[in-house]
């Protein structure tokens, strides 16, 4: 019965299934063969990426609660914990953008209330192909949508994100869902199953046939049968999580619950397997009792459904009713299927004759670990040389015109306002938002507290493509950076990995140089990482995307009126450049926008001057001494200096600074002084009689500290080597970026 | 003075009008769930923005069957101050307590942010607090927020005074510019012939504190039916009052 037709459709090699035969002492059924298929997936055994992931640092006095539950949890003061996560769902959202991405936001909020949190914060990390290709904006705005439609409904904010536009993205978008919640530390709860006899529950929506293999077919490449899988895509149902939500934190602030777990990638086989794998017992369940959508449902498809918006908990014995009641008065019938045994096994029944049995232990250590083989990807050694001056590169523009240059990148939707965007999300719900999106870090208050949560989520994929460790160890250096600008502390992290197929050594090589910058920038930064998601297979028709860790960063303020923005608070503020610029054009933006050129090697960066900017900037801003801080990243110096000005009602700024020799083109090397991504630098602003203050401090802590202009007027001016390079009206600049998004989208009358 | 919260199962707005009410204007304030059928001797009854039953047949249709809404029937009846805001609007339309009905935005989309609305009528509850005219900067967060009314009913509103907020610019100005989802006549809140139950998608608990950086003029409404609630009259005499 199971031939290698069956393992295929079941994304198992021969040699897995040959473990399973091992383990099991006899050949599985099928209903076992799809247990083990799912349980095995990558993306739920993450088998490829294991052995890489032990090496990150996942410690330290903040974290109440590292990887391998619901979600993180890190100490915020007051007995309060952060519960946080980042998580992909990237195939499903090529397939179905609207559903994949609205179920993607579903996913991540069922993570976090798991934990006993009340969610208060979404943030995303989108990237698709460039926006002026046919299929994208229809991407966009379904992903858009999708996010919208569920988080505005369900009433918890969108508060931030980031959104790239670039080729290598066009068959297989990135949608990576982030989720802060906030729980009492005493009240964290852990998706355990123990006690023999305690009663298992099940919760929610109805199973349906929906998202059979879902989890497999994350674990796969798309190529052009893919839109077949239609299918595999779940349907959300926001109000139905709204009620779960509320009866979920109801239920848990009795203390009649062992433990819960939210079902999703691999449904009611990974909920059951994981929660009596945790709590060292096993768990059986009768699908029979298993409320359906459909009639005639197997014990395989009941097990393997991703249906939406379901929960699996354990009750304490005696206290059912009280649990029972809890959801009756939210409209929900909680309804048992099983319950928690001594035996370690995963049983399941079909009125009352075992369908399966399998030792939770092979569904989850003894899942197969890979070593896989690694090596440079064969573009590397080309890509990473760079030669300025080469006559081939074929210009766009003007480069003579550094004010066309910075227009053009402003324009530029990887760097222009996403208003169009963030628009769509209710970033204000909860009353709870300090920094609204476009601001720098999405930053809420902790009501009852003086204190705020700073987050950002940020990845560069081009950077990986030339150097993956560096460009992982700069993706975490900027997620941070843009949370110190906002006057927090960074506190921890969490990852969420796009790779392509880690079968080939190419793409391993690449996942485990980023796994490995990433572990050095999260020491060195003190950010450890608190869990996460791995994505490999992100490929279509054997292309793979460029390697893109994307981190998202979780910071306090001890002082929410403290925060700072990008924006300049009016004129008369001196302008003070942290850092230094070293005109580094590799894999920028202004290289992309400007000759279509990725190339070079990424900024180099020095994690321990890195720490010193950032504990300087967050001390100037609980100091109250800086009016506003600006991360230099895309685009450079230029763009960031533009940024400060926008939002501001037209507040303008004169700038001048050093020049800088990278080729022997004169217009190369004002552009590298402009336009350069030289990491580790922020602009900030001040009134004039702090400054002696200011710099003092910077140089007590080491930092580069250099004033280069003030604000006013209603231009931007910057000078580069004593002679003016841009010069632009601060409102034509700020129409050209706000247009950069929408005016690929139709006008509507509104 | 005590403010009710009406909890609809998809209320998401509930915990931001408690907090304002409570912890803002220092009232005291309780979240009254759907199933209930009393008040409990509330002065003032908020339903808050979210989306009641879901809202996948029309926002705010099934609400007005839920036990609750007798009550708050019954309130506003004898003249109690109610204010719906967002879906709390869409909900008392669906219940005939308001004139009107929702469409969707003509951008087709959901949207979230700052816009101006100019006061027009000042002797409602909600408004008594505000000049004649007054610009308010409040933000807005719907998809489903074009206020309509057919031709002969939005001649006889605005003949009764109904419309309480309009869409406007900062210098008061209502024009297609200012109006940020198609409402007919820029109408953001309307209010009953009894002028006592209010309407208005923009979201005033959302600009009340200073820290969320928007400025304060949501408490211009909020503080407004504080004061006429704390007056002492009836506020039926209020009412005539008013008239007068």
């Amino acid at each position: 019965m199971i031939d290698s037709k069956v393992l295929e459709r079941h994304g198992l090699k021969p040699d897995e299934y040959e473990r399973i035969v091992a383990f099991m002492g006899r050949e599985p059924n099928l209903t076992e063969l799809g247990i083990f298929s799912v349980m095995w997936s990558e993306h739920c055994s993450y088998k490829s990426s294991r052995v890489h992931l032990r090496t990150l640092p996942t410690d330290g006095p903040q974290v109440l609660q590292g990887p391998g539950e619901n979600a993180g949890a890190i100490d915020i003061g007051d007995g309060l914990a952060a519960v946080f996560k980042i998580e992909s769902h990237n195939h499903p959202s090529f397939i179905e953008p609207y559903q994949g991405a609205a179920t993607g936001v579903g996913g991540i909020i069922r993570d976090i209330f798991t934990m006993g949190a009340r969610p208060i914060a979404l943030m995303n990390s989108l990237r698709f192909g460039a926006l002026d290709a046919p299929a994208t904006p229809r991407l966009l705005e379904g992903v858009v949508a999708g996010i919208a439609g569920y988080g505005n409904s369900i009433g918890i904010p969108t508060v931030g994100g980031e959104i790239v536009f670039e080729p290598s993205y066009a068959g297989n978008p990135l949608v990576n869902v982030f989720c802060l919640g906030i729980a009492r530390q005493a009240d964290i709860v852990k998706g355990v199953a123990s006690g023999a006899g305690n009663a298992v529950y099940y919760v929610g929506a109805k199973t349906g046939r929906d998202g059979i293999h879902g989890a497999t077919m994350a674990s796969a490449e798309f190529d052009d049968r893919s839109a077949e899988k239609r299918p595999a895509v779940q349907v959300g149902d926001p109000f139905m999580e709204k009620l779960l939500l509320e009866a979920c934190l109801e239920v848990m602030r009795t203390d009649a619950l062992i433990g819960i777990q939210d079902m999703g990638a691999a449904g009611l086989t990974c909920s059951t397997t994981e929660m009596g794998s945790r709590g060292g017992a096993g768990v059986e369940i009768d699908v029979s009792l298993v409320p359906q959508r459909e009639a005639g449902m197997t014990p395989y498809e009941i097990m393997l459904s991703e249906s939406q918006e379901r929960m699996l908990l354990v009750a304490k014995r005696g206290r059912e009713a009280e649990i029972e009641r809890i959801f009756e008065k939210w409209d929900l019938h909680a309804v048992r299927i099983g319950e928690v045994t001594a035996d370690g096994l995963l049983r399941v029944k079909d009125r009352g004759s075992v369908v399966a049995e399998i030792p939770n232990r092979a569904l989850t250590d003894e899942a197969p670990v890979y070593r896989r083989p690694m090596s440079p990807p064969d573009y590397l050694a080309d890509a990473q040389k760079l030669d300025l001056d080469a006559p081939s590169v074929a210009r766009r523009l003007r480069l003579s015109d550094q004010n066309e240059v910075l227009l053009a990148l402003l324009g530029s939707p990887t760097i222009g306002s996403k208003r169009w965007v963030y628009r769509q999300y209710d970033h204000m719900v909860r009353t709870n938002t300090v920094n609204v999106p476009g601001l720098g870090a999405g930053v809420v208050r902790i009501k009852g507290t003086d204190r705020a949560l700073a987050m950002s989520v940020d990845g560069n994929g081009r950077y990986c493509h030339l150097d993956p460790y560096r460009g992982a160890m700069l993706a975490v250096a900027e997620a941070s950076r843009n949370v110190a600008c906002s006057g927090a502390r960074p506190l921890a992290a969490t990852n969420c990995l796009n790779f392509g197929n880690p079968e080939r050594p190419a793409i391993m090589w690449q996942f485990a140089k980023a796994v490995e910058g990433i572990g050095a920038a999260c020491r060195a930064l003190d950010v450890p990482i608190t869990g996460g998601n791995v994505s490999l297979y992100n490929e279509t028709d054997g292309r793979a995307i460029y390697p893109t860790p994307v981190i998202g960063i979780v910071g306090l303020l001890e002082h929410a009126d403290r925060v700072v923005t990008r924006r300049f608070q009016g004129a008369g503020d001196v302008v003070v450049l942290f850092g230094e610029g070293r005109g580094e054009l590799g894999g920028s933006e202004f290289l992309k926008v400007a000759y279509d050129l990725v190339r070079g090697v990424p900024p180099s960066l020095d994690l321990d001057a890195e720490r010193a900017l950032q504990r300087l900037i967050v001390a100037l801003a609980e100091a109250r001494l800086i009016r506003s801080a600006n991360d230099c990243s895309d685009g450079g110096l230029a763009v960031a200096l533009a940024e400060c000005c926008f939002d501001t009602n037209g507040v303008g700024a004169e700038a001048s600074i050093a020049g800088i020799e990278v080729a022997s083109d004169p217009r190369v090397n004002l552009a590298a002084a402009l336009f350069g991504e030289s990491a580790s630098r922020i602009i900030a602003s001040a009134t004039t009689d702090v400054l002696a203050d200011v710099l003092e401090r910077a140089e007590a802590a080491g930092v580069p500290a250099r004033v280069i202009g003030q604000t006013g007027g209603n231009r931007l001016n910057i000078a580069v080597g004593g002679a003016t390079a841009i010069d632009v009206a601060v409102d034509d600049a700020e129409r050209t970026w706000v247009s950069a998004v929408s005016r690929f989208f139709k006008k509507h009358a509104a | 003075m005590k403010f009710a919260i009406i909890v609809f199962p998809g209320s998401n707005c509930d915990h931001d009008a408690h907090h304002a009410a409570q912890d803002v204007l220092g009232q005291q304030a309780e979240c009254i769930w759907h199933k209930d059928t009393s008040l409990n001797g509330a002065d003032v009854v908020i339903l808050p923005g979210g989306f009641a039953h879901g809202d996948y047949l029309r926002t705010g249709a099934m609400a007005r069957f839920s036990p609750i809404m007798s009550a708050v029937r019954e309130f506003a009846g004898r003249g109690g101050p109610v204010v719906g805001i967002c879906n709390g609007f869409q909900v008392l339309l669906e219940a005939g307590l308001l004139p009107g009905a929702m469409l969707r935005n003509v951008s087709l989309k959901y949207q979230c942010e700052f816009v101006h609305v100019r006061v027009d009528q000042v002797d409602t509850p909600f408004t008594c607090g505000a000049t004649a005219g007054q610009v308010l900067r409040i933000p807005i967060g719907h998809g489903e927020g074009n206020y309509f009314a057919p031709p002969d009913l939005l001649r006889s509103i605005e003949a009764n005074r109904q419309v309480v907020l309009r869409y406007a610019d900062a210098a008061g100005r209502v024009s297609d510019d200012s109006n940020p989802n198609g409402s007919v006549n820029g109408i953001a809140a309307v209010c009953n012939e009894q002028r006592n139950v209010v309407g208005m998608m923009p979201h005033p608990e959302r600009a009340c504190e200073s820290i969320l950086g928007g400025g304060t003029d949501g408490l211009v409404i909020l503080q407004s039916v504080v004061k006429w609630v704390t007056a002492g009259a009836h506020p039926a005499e209020k009412l005539a009052l008013h008239a007068s």
